[in-house]
């Protein structure tokens, strides 16, 4: 009973803790206390924030390295931010439409993930993260090869070829123009629209994580062999982790394209993914929260430090390092401790040991 | 004609793939991690030869060797600071580590050489040597890399299988504690590993710059991509699958290019990749192991 009452706990902070950042900020920009460059990353990082969620349910709650997450990401991009330009006529109304282009961007990445859950069950640890990579690197090279253009006569697609093999009609819009990628998106992207989709991301995971599914995928996780012999189907529930993790990085990526004007394939590279994974690791693995302020900490650093432009990434990197040895390594953790223990002996009990 | 200068572009660029991922899986065999600032030692070892020789107008192969012998300096140095205090720690703390040298090299190299592209001119000049009347022709380059190629592989198998350094590396690889109780300095070992692995990167790396000339701080990250995915697809810790993989990588990525789509390339390999582990989960050479609860 207490334990139940703790969990709900610990997801009523997290929920309280992106609305009241939400109200917060909401404030600042209103006064005008914010600079525009940090106003301008606002929807990013609400992207950024839902992609490094949906990783955590991959690595941290199903416990399988992926590094090409970026490419669900992309997916949800490119066929969201076509189908709002497609529905532009249908549907006047920019919030609406913005949430059914999230809609079909989740569907379309969720079934990209479906697709690469078929290897995912048969491969482990470091060959599953290979697939993942390689899997992120060939949709963005097809992507790369794609037109999509759109007329009265509906959507034309076309395939490593060029924007004329489209032969599209005298009212006919290029929409994906191959490594143009898209161009002349309006951009419907609003602060609001992106804390709406992390509630909703929150909600589906967290609710995932605190379930008999979700109890399953951890079980999975911490010891396969022993899960699959009390009778939990690996299949099942490895794919419902893996695709609702894709889902929700599409609707992330349509959230992100829609603040842009112009959005290409390259953008969702290896190094997209590695960075959404940094915010999983930084944030903890498992720890939806952790995963949040990571992300959003993390995008806003770089922006500060412009102002040391060449050297911000070096610095960056450096963090990172120190950051990673200082929380793993023993010796250092023994130490960390036994200070932390002397101001506050409760912390101490409350450290547990990582597998 | 065109048949056979396919392939053997293509087991030339394999054969760098080859040395990469050679590096790859040393180190992968003995500390079980992936280390994703291999590519950028590359980088490292590339830069370092393009200064001494057309700079400081060294001949090529002091050029190499003082890559060589940087990038070892480099690799050991990274080893010591970045990974040996994790050593215990979770894999993907150490993965994310690497990561962050792999950005850290990156942004140094921008930093000290700027961004703008250098011209890598060949360390072996521009010569091609013709065939069957002039209708084949095959660069000096594509010769010296696959023959340093074939030269590192039958070192590297001698000095594993036969030295005491080699054995050592292998003891430590299958069981570290049991490894420490024969008197192996396990450390020593590790370090003695990621030495190898960064002399060959830089050797990969002049011969990648020799045969595709732009020099840039992000040269190293996509060739450093390919060839993890070849140390994967031979079986990553088996030094032949390393091979294997990479020259097989390096002829599809050339045949798709000339008989697919130049555009698909990638794509095409990294499909064949997911077919094979699909059909073969650890690769081609990889071990089969077998879990316990």
């Amino acid at each position: 009973m207490k334990r139940i009452s703790k969990t709900a706990h610990s997801n009523l902070y997290t929920y309280g803790f992106v609305i009241i950042a939400y109200a917060v900020l909401m404030l600042i920009t209103a006064t005008g206390g914010i600079s525009s460059s940090l106003k301008g990353q606002l929807v990013p990082i609400c992207a950024y924030v839902v992609m490094a969620v949906s990783l955590n349910l991959t690595v941290g709650v199903l416990g399988e390295l992926s590094l090409g997450h970026a490419g669900f990401m992309s997916v949800g991009a490119f066929t969201g931010v076509v189908a709002c330009i497609s529905l532009e006529a249908l549907i006047p109304l920019a919030p609406l439409r913005m949430a059914i282009s999230m809609v079909i961007g989740a569907l379309c990445a969720g079934m990209a993930g479906a697709l690469i859950g078929i290897p995912v069950l048969r491969l482990r640890g470091d060959y599953l993260a290979i697939v993942t990579l390689a899997f992120g690197e060939i949709i963005k090279n097809i992507i790369n090869c794609l037109y999509v253009g759109t007329d009265s006569r509906g959507l034309h697609i076309s395939f490593l070829t060029n924007s004329d093999a489209l032969n599209l009609g005298e009212d006919g819009r290029v929409i994906i123009d191959g490594p143009m990628g898209i161009s002349g998106i309006t951009k419907i992207s609003t602060f609001t629209t992106g804390i709406i989709l992390i509630l909703v991301t929150l909600f589906i995971v967290l609710n995932l994580v605190n379930s008999r599914s979700g109890r399953a995928i951890m079980a999975l996780r911490d010891n396969r062999i022993a899960a699959e012999s009390v009778g939990i189907p690996v299949t099942k529930y490895k794919m419902m982790a893996f695709v609702i993790s894709a889902a929700l990085a599409g609707a992330a990526g349509t959230l992100y394209a829609m603040n842009y004007s112009t959005i290409i394939a390259t953008k969702f590279n290896f190094n997209t993914s590695i960075l959404i994974l940094v915010f999983v690791v930084l944030g903890g693995l498992g720890n939806v929260l952790g995963s949040i302020i990571a992300a959003a900490v993390l995008t806003v650093i770089p922006e500060l430090l412009r102002e040391f432009d060449d050297y911000r990434m070096l610095v960056y990197a450096i963090v990172l390092i120190l950051v990673m040895i200082a929380t793993n390594n023993a010796v250092f953790k023994s130490m960390l401790r036994r200070v932390l223990g002397k101001i506050r002996p409760s912390i101490t009990k409350d450290v547990k040991e990582g597998p | 004609m065109t048949f056979l200068s396919y392939l053997i572009s293509g087991i030339s660029l394999g054969s760098v793939y080859a040395i990469i991922a050679l590096g790859y899986t040393m180190v992968y065999g003995i500390s079980k991690m992936l280390n994703f600032a291999h590519g950028d030692v590359i980088m490292v070892g590339a830069y370092v030869c393009f200064f001494a020789t057309f700079r400081w107008n060294l001949p090529p192969v002091a050029g190499v060797l003082l890559a060589m012998v940087l990038c070892t300096i480099l690799g050991v140095v990274i080893e010591r600071l970045a990974y040996k205090p994790l050593r215990s720690a979770a894999s993907l703390a150490v993965l994310i580590t690497a990561i962050g040298v792999s950005y850290f090299l990156q942004n140094a190299a921008q930093l000290l050489w700027t961004s703008n592209p250098k011209v890598f001119t060949s360390v072996v000049g521009n010569g091609s040597v013709k065939l069957f009347g002039g209708q084949l022709s095959i660069s000096v380059i594509a010769i010296v890399t696959i023959a340093a190629c074939i030269i590192i592989m039958i070192a590297l198998t001698w000095f594993t299988g036969m030295t005491k350094m080699g054995k050592a590396m292998r003891a430590c690889s299958e069981d570290k504690g049991a490894a420490q109780l024969m008197g192996i300095s396990v450390n020593f070992t590790i370090s003695v590993t990621f030495a190898i692995g960064s002399a060959l990167a830089a050797i990969a790396g002049v011969l990648l710059c020799s045969a595709y000339p732009t020099l840039m701080p992000t040269t190293g990250s996509m060739p450093g991509i390919k060839a993890f995915t070849a140390a994967v697809f031979g079986g990553i810790g088996s030094i032949p699958g390393a091979m294997i993989g990479g020259i097989l990588l390096g002829l599809i990525e050339i045949f798709g290019k000339a008989y697919i789509s130049t555009q698909l390339s990638d794509a095409i390999v990294f499909a064949v990749l997911i077919i094979v582990l699909l059909v073969k989960p650890t690769g081609l050479l990889g071990k089969q192991v077998h879990e316990k609860v």
